[in-house]
């Protein structure tokens, strides 16, 4: 019983071990596929989703990693396709520069607001 | 007691004006629909044939003509069932290059649905993996791109299946632009 027990152990050891042995490079595509909105089930990003769309998305990042593009030519690319919402970090032109700027200038503002307010104290 | 009224009145009313603006969000569609997207067609993008597995780049396809249609459908897809008879009065009355594109589908499925049902197309491309019908730019099946073969550029992407207002206007398109 013991044997048995020790065997099946040492298979499910070995089978996990595979597990993690085939899955090849699998970081990049979960971080390209976490930047992109699934069009499909908007709300959900692509590593999220198991749409159709998703998975179709997640071999083609896969292809074209495997052809040598960088992730900036990876969104690139879909922008071109999809437009600029496809990627939840929007770059920085002249459109978003708002969307960048704004945070930063609350974020100061208020520093400056509390250091006055502490001062006074 | 007075001020507290007015206190009172002005909250009362300052909600009611918020529930009324976020009422009237949730009749807005917030769906995001690509729009400001590249219309250049991928030329060299290439496929196989649904019926002989020989390659053949998209480019070849869309040649000859002033106009094709690009088409991509799947056999398990209800509403490109819908959509045929717009793709099979498209081609018998304009005589238009229709290309499908095949949407993950089984192959026995997608040649009987094209028995079945009459077939369209002047060629079928396989897509198994969903990944050449996103290099096209699409969401997913039915979608429809008509395509002016001179400059390879898509004229009009339509989302969603082919009705009687998609198919005036193709037609319509084609007749403008042929003039």
């Amino acid at each position: 019983m013991k044997k048995i027990k020790f065997i099946l152990y040492i298979f499910s050891f070995t089978l996990l071990f595979f597990n993690n042995l085939e899955a090849e490079n699998p970081d990049q595509v979960d971080k390209i596929s976490k930047n992109l909105r699934c069009l499909i089930c908007q709300g959900q990003s692509v590593y999220d989703s198991q749409s159709d769309f998703a998975l179709s998305m997640k071999i083609l990042i896969q292809k074209k990693i495997n052809e040598g593009k960088n992730e900036n030519e990876i969104y690139d690319f879909l922008k071109n396709k999809y437009g600029d919402w496809i990627v939840y970090e929007p770059e920085i032109n002249k459109n978003t520069i708002l969307l960048w700027v704004i945070p930063l200038i609350l974020f100061v503002f208020g520093g400056i607001l509390i250091i006055r307010k502490v001062s006074i104290k | 007691m007075m001020i507290k009224n007015i206190k009172f009145i002005i909250i009362i009313l300052f909600s009611l004006f918020i529930f009324l603006i976020f009422l009237k969000g949730l009749e807005k569609p917030n769906n995001y629909l690509p729009e400001k997207t590249s219309n250049k067609i991928e030329t060299n993008l290439s496929a196989n044939k649904l019926y002989d597995q020989i390659e053949v780049s998209l480019g070849e396809l869309i040649d000859n003509n002033n106009f094709s249609i690009i088409n991509i459908w799947a056999s398990w897809c209800l509403p490109c069932r819908d959509e045929h008879a717009y793709l099979l009065n498209l081609k018998r009355t304009n005589n238009i290059n229709i290309i499908g594109i095949n949407y993950k589908d089984k192959k026995s499925n997608a040649i009987k649905f094209l028995k079945d049902l009459g077939n369209p197309y002047s060629e079928v491309l396989i897509d198994p993996d969903g990944t050449k019908s996103i290099e096209l730019g699409a969401i997913g099946v039915p979608e429809t791109y008509l395509v002016n073969n001179k400059n390879k550029e898509i004229i009009k992407k339509y989302i969603g299946p082919l009705d009687d207002v998609k198919f005036k206007e193709i037609l319509k398109i084609i007749k403008n632009e042929k003039n």
